[in-house]
């Protein structure tokens, strides 16, 4: 079977403009959670978020470009442009695919747009908006800034947007039906429309992200984009690439339950599809980067999920206690995570921790990293409408 | 905005288009500006917003130069005054 390397990341989030500074943030068990800054949230019951504060478009567009793109591409763009650069791939534009998560779409500019047609009464709107508001502008545009050729599209499926794509991305490298991808995900959701949902759904937490601590309240909404270039291992080995991690396994599901209300069964069995997938036994998997979003229901059925399928379960951390519930992104943040901690020899902690909860039994790796050479890794993702994707990860080399 | 119908023309472009000073003239055309179908749209919407005017669908997709965007804002605004001034008696 053809290997799979990862050669190129690129994150900008709530801890950074860059791959590197979101490594750090996260090896110091630094949250990027603050109080919401582009929105006035007095009205809100939801203060805190995890805005990608320090992201300036003009450093990566010209002011034309930047002013036809939303700001969920924006940040994809610079995410993707990092990812190649640190990759040093010559993309073969007809080899090479785009596939990105994105469960939103550009919904900073669709709320913007409504805002002034029912609250202004404005009879135009401004002829970017549709162009601007689809939810494959991202893969679009990367595809457009790097003359890829190949297969060009996005994946939404909520909070697995990401992992289905990368999935897919590294599937479609497998099975040779291109030698390289461009893959992750990217959302920008913060708008009064979407705060007001996420008011209404109540697991938002007013204060922060504690996953599998007893008194976790709910999860903390983020912005960002990670993005990744994989390609053939050999061919990376070949040309003397540096090779972040192998991506080596791919599991889906579905629950086919309840709308909002996730199931160990179902998540279980992605965990179990990834490990097969990746030729992994349970046993080789030394770290766990949760989908843990800090609210009661998912991280205790997480937690019920990972201890059927691992017999001794291995050290879980949810890194969305520092950089957020992305969407759409968090599971293209928390592959690059799990891909620094196997690249890097360390585990990143769970911040914000104080209590264990007896209803999430697992080794939760709590505000202090971790020193472990970990071999292998997962990375889990759940979604609403009952979608889990897992991915895994083999440490190179 | 203030100045003539052709300055405010030629800021629009400007500022749409992100052009320095000085590149823009009435004789400038789409094709030396590399204004593409899409830039065309942006142009033609902040013209109807600069100058309160609705440009018809077959009109934007006529201009191909500035001076021809300038004549058919002017013969919009004309039309618009015509129609107020053959209507300000009726309702006087």
């Amino acid at each position: 079977m053809r290997r799979v390397a990862v050669t190129g990341i690129g994150v900008v989030s709530a801890l950074g403009i860059n791959a590197e500074q979101f490594w750090k943030s996260l090896a110091l068990g630094r949250t990027g959670i603050r109080p919401i800054k582009s929105l006035d949230v007095t009205r809100f019951k939801i203060p805190n978020g995890a805005e990608a504060a320090f992201f300036d478009p003009l450093a990566h567009l010209d002011a034309k470009s930047a002013g036809m793109l939303d700001r969920s591409t924006q940040l994809a763009s610079a995410a993707a442009e990092e990812a190649i650069a640190t990759s040093g791939l010559r993309v073969e534009g007809d080899r090479t695919a785009v596939v990105t998560g994105c469960s939103l779409g550009g919904k900073i500019s669709e709320d913007e747009a409504y805002r002034r047609l029912y609250s202004e009464g404005r009879e135009r709107f401004e002829p970017m908006t549709i162009p601007r508001v689809m939810a494959n502008a991202s893969a679009s545009w990367i595809s457009m800034r790097h003359r890829i050729t190949g297969p060009c599209y996005t994946v939404s499926t909520a909070c697995a947007s990401a992992a289905h794509a990368i999935g897919q991305a590294f599937w479609m490298v497998r099975n040779g039906l291109v030698e390289a991808a461009i893959t992750g995900g990217t959302e920008a959701p913060f708008t009064p429309g979407l705060l007001r949902g996420w008011e209404a759904m109540r697991v938002v937490s007013a204060t922060t992200c504690r996953p599998f601590s007893k008194d976790r309240d709910g999860l903390i909404l983020g912005e960002g984009a990670a993005m990744f270039v994989l390609e053939l291992f050999e061919s990376a080995q070949a040309r003397g690439a540096k090779i972040y991690a192998e991506i080596c396994g791919f599991g889906m599901t579905s629950d086919a339950g309840h709308l909002t209300m996730p199931s160990a069964l179902g998540a279980a069995a992605a965990m179990r599809s990834a490990l097969a997938d990746g030729c992994f036994d349970p046993s080789d998997i030394g770290y766990i980067n949760a989908h843990g979003t800090g609210t009661d229901a998912n991280d205790r059925t997480e937690a019920e999920a990972i201890r059927s399928v691992f017999r001794r379960t291995p050290p879980v951390s949810s890194t969305k206690s520092m950089h957020g519930h992305a969407l759409g992104a968090s599971p293209a943040l928390e592959a690059a995570a799990t891909i620094f901690a196997l690249h890097n020899g360390m585990l990143p902690p769970t911040a914000n921790y104080t209590t264990p909860d007896p209803e999430c039994n697992l080794d939760v790796i709590a505000n202090e990293p971790r020193d472990i050479k970990a071999l292998g890794a997962i990375s889990n993702s759940f979604a609403f409408g009952g979608l889990n994707a897992v991915l895994a990860f083999r440490k190179a080399g | 905005m203030t100045g003539t119908i052709s300055e405010r023309v030629i800021e629009v472009f400007k500022k749409t288009q992100y052009l320095p000073d000085g590149k823009v003239t009435p004789e400038s055309t789409f094709a030396e500006l590399n204004i593409d179908s899409l830039d065309g749209l942006q142009i033609v919407f902040a013209l109807e917003e600069e100058f309160g005017i609705s440009i018809p669908d077959d009109a934007a997709k006529k201009f191909t130069t500035v001076q021809q965007a300038i004549d058919g804002v002017a013969l919009l605004l004309d039309d618009a005054k015509q129609v107020k001034e053959t209507a300000s008696p009726e309702l006087a």
